[in-house]
């Protein structure tokens, strides 16, 4: 498989700041990829650089094996879905999607059909007449998706592109741009502060932090196998055991991370612990226990005999379960 | 502290407040009277009061108003050639003005309103709005002295050895003249001077309001610099041009001072409207000049409209 996107060394300085620092990534052609952080990890600071918006300081920068150092956005085959979504106001949705087509000097029959194909993709069929003032953000936001994918792009960017919208639509959308992305076969990189929505899309994910790229790896293998306490505590939730706890219980002296739904109750074995407080979750129900003096949260599956605030109970995990962290 | 759940009003003021409170429609209605009585009554009030007396006439011998409604004067305006003339000279220079007032002030303000931070952006408005502050005549009569035969700018071109290119450019039909003091070239540098802030701060506005997101998507979607400007940017500062454009325009039209001062000694509508209204004693006539660039105004802002310059809005 072709390397779409290859970043070695990147870094960019705002006067002292580093937005982004070091940064070693690769991205495989028809990859759903997601870059993770919280806000100001340089995760859109990537992106962009990657869309040509901004440049890095030092480093290289390449798409399917071509520097493009230097090379401005609009000599890119690359296009991106704002997080604004950035519609032109004074347009209709037609002319917004055939933009790109406009730019290029396809003839207005030709850009007009292509647009309509491009909006019944993202099932807008018949809204070209309407202007973006007059439409929902789930259906702005899918304007912005055909009028970047009419373009037939190499590679599509995404800027945080579910974030302006509400619970249910976001699922739908996920699901849809997964879709989208399987039947097109373009190299998606999407942006997002989300850890549910990077874990469900993306094949792969590369979590950033201060600037620095921390961990890269497929969902599960993030998820099961956190480099340190940063991508343990961002991804999911996850206990944090401090180092000497890690020492007692698995005899490697470093922080270790456990997952709430790996802990059971035990009858008989495993380690005492009382229950502190419980909380309904609908499918699960979440307990927090003290063990010795560290505080767990565990989720059981959402079964009638949960014990009772102030219980004491015993409660086991798989060794593996218990996961060593770098520091950091 | 006392428990109660309702707060007791006390005083006049407070009462008076909770009034307002509840009748939101009265407050607004208190804070527009004055403002709304004035633009009534005194403005639109005199503009009909105008619009009227160009109806009238003027009795050719004895000079008196004769109160009869008649087309008599905008006859009298539309079909003496130096009438004529004064209307479309007037006209042509607050279009060249407005036009280069537009190209000029539109780096300006894109500058100000993309890259400008902090103190430099303090500095823009400070540089835009520092002319306004000093009197109209001053500048004026300081551009005079800046254009004239002697003046500094000749005096600048003459230590430069190119006195030969303003002696050419004077000696051009219709925009030269005896020096630039007195040609249509002056009166039009100094338009363009004294209206500059008034094209540059809506345009300002109305770029600030174009979201940096807008042009980095045109140019993701392959439209170069250019492209972007001319299909992106552009419209969406167009209310602000627009609106610049009305206060040059419509501020050439009416100047009666700056031609006056500065220029060849031939008449702009303003000038003509102070000569009849004042010396000639032709009210009706000077009301039927001023109604032209009142009609010249609709039309252009009808056009504006139509041609959607305030879609965008």
């Amino acid at each position: 498989m072709q390397v779409a996107v290859k970043l070695s060394g990147v870094s960019r300085h705002f006067e002292e700041v580093r937005a982004v620092d070091e940064v070693d990534l690769e991205i495989a052609e028809g990859e759903f990829f997601a870059m993770l952080g919280p806000s100001g990890s340089g995760k859109t600071t990537c992106l962009r650089m990657i869309a040509g918006f901004d440049h890095p300081s030092s480093g290289e920068i390449s798409l399917f094996g071509q520097s493009v150092i230097g090379v401005p956005p609009y000599r890119r085959n690359v296009n991106t879905v704002f997080q604004d979504y950035a519609l032109f106001p004074h347009l209709d949705v037609a002319a917004n999607v055939a933009y790109g087509l406009m730019i290029r000097g396809v003839d207005k029959a030709s850009r007009m059909r292509q647009a309509e194909e491009a909006l019944s993709l993202v099932r807008l069929s018949g809204y070209g007449k309407r202007k973006p003032s007059q439409l929902s953000g789930g259906q702005r936001q899918r304007v912005a998706l055909a009028r970047a994918l009419v373009n037939k792009p190499r590679i599509l960017l995404l800027d945080e592109p579910l974030g302006a919208l509400d619970l249910k639509l976001r699922e739908q959308m996920q699901e849809e741009l997964k879709e989208l992305q399987r039947s097109l076969g373009i190299t998606f990189v999407f942006v997002t502060h989300d850890q549910g929505e990077a874990l469900s899309m993306a094949d792969r994910i590369a979590i950033f932090n201060h600037g620095k790229l921390v961990q890269t790896g497929t969902p599960t293998d993030i998820y099961h196998h956190p480099r340190n306490l940063f991508v343990a505590d961002f991804v999911g939730s996850s206990n944090i055991l401090p180092a000497s706890l890690a020492l007692k219980l698995s005899g490697r002296e470093s922080p270790a991370s456990l997952r709430p739904e790996a802990i059971r109750i035990v009858g008989e074995g495993g380690h005492p612990a009382t229950v502190l407080g419980e909380s309904f979750l609908g499918a699960t129900r979440r307990l927090t226990v003290d063990m010795d003096g560290t505080r767990l949260n565990i989720l059981l599956p959402n079964q009638a005999d949960a014990p009772p605030v102030g219980a004491e109970i015993r409660i086991g995990w798989d060794d593996e379960s218990l996961h060593p962290l770098e520091e950091g | 502290m006392s428990d109660a759940i309702i707060i007791r009003s006390s005083g006049f003021g407070d009462r008076l407040s909770d009034v307002l409170w509840r009748r939101p429609n009265l407050l607004i209605g208190l804070m527009l009277a004055a403002p709304v009585l004035w633009l009534g009554v005194v403005y639109v009030g005199s503009l009909v009061a105008l619009l009227v007396q160009s109806f009238f006439s003027i009795d050719e011998f004895t000079g008196l108003i004769n109160k009869q409604f008649t087309l008599k004067t905008y006859r009298e305006l539309f079909t003496t050639p130096a009438n004529l003339d004064i209307i479309l000279r007037t006209v042509l220079t607050a279009a060249c003005v407005t036009i280069a007032s537009a190209m000029i002030a539109f780096p300006i303000a894109y500058y100000a309103a993309r890259y400008a931070r902090g103190r430099w952006k303090a500095l823009f408005y400070l540089g835009v709005m520092l002319p306004l502050w000093s009197s109209y005549l001053v500048k004026i009569y300081a551009w005079k002295l800046i254009l004239a035969k002697e003046g500094i700018l000749s005096w600048l071109l003459d230590k430069l050895y190119l006195n030969w290119l303003l002696e050419a450019y004077l000696s051009l039909p219709l925009l030269g003249g005896n020096s630039l003091s007195v040609s249509y070239t002056g009166t039009f540098i100094v338009f363009v001077y004294v209206w500059m802030p008034f094209m540059i701060l809506p345009i300002q506005a109305a770029l600030e309001r174009v979201p940096s997101s807008m042009l980095d998507a045109s140019s993701d979607l392959g439209a170069h610099p250019a492209q972007t400007f001319r299909h992106v940017l552009l419209p969406l500062a167009l209310p602000g041009v627009v609106a610049g454009s009305i206060f040059t325009f419509s501020l050439t039209l009416g100047d009666y001072i700056i031609p006056q001062i500065i220029g060849s000694s031939r008449l702009f509508i303003g000038q003509a409207v102070y000569a009849h209204q004042g010396t000639a004693g032709n009210i009706p006539l000077a009301a039927a000049f001023t109604v032209v660039p009142i009609v010249i105004m609709g039309f252009y802002l009808w056009m504006a409209k139509r041609q959607g310059a305030f879609d965008a809005l």
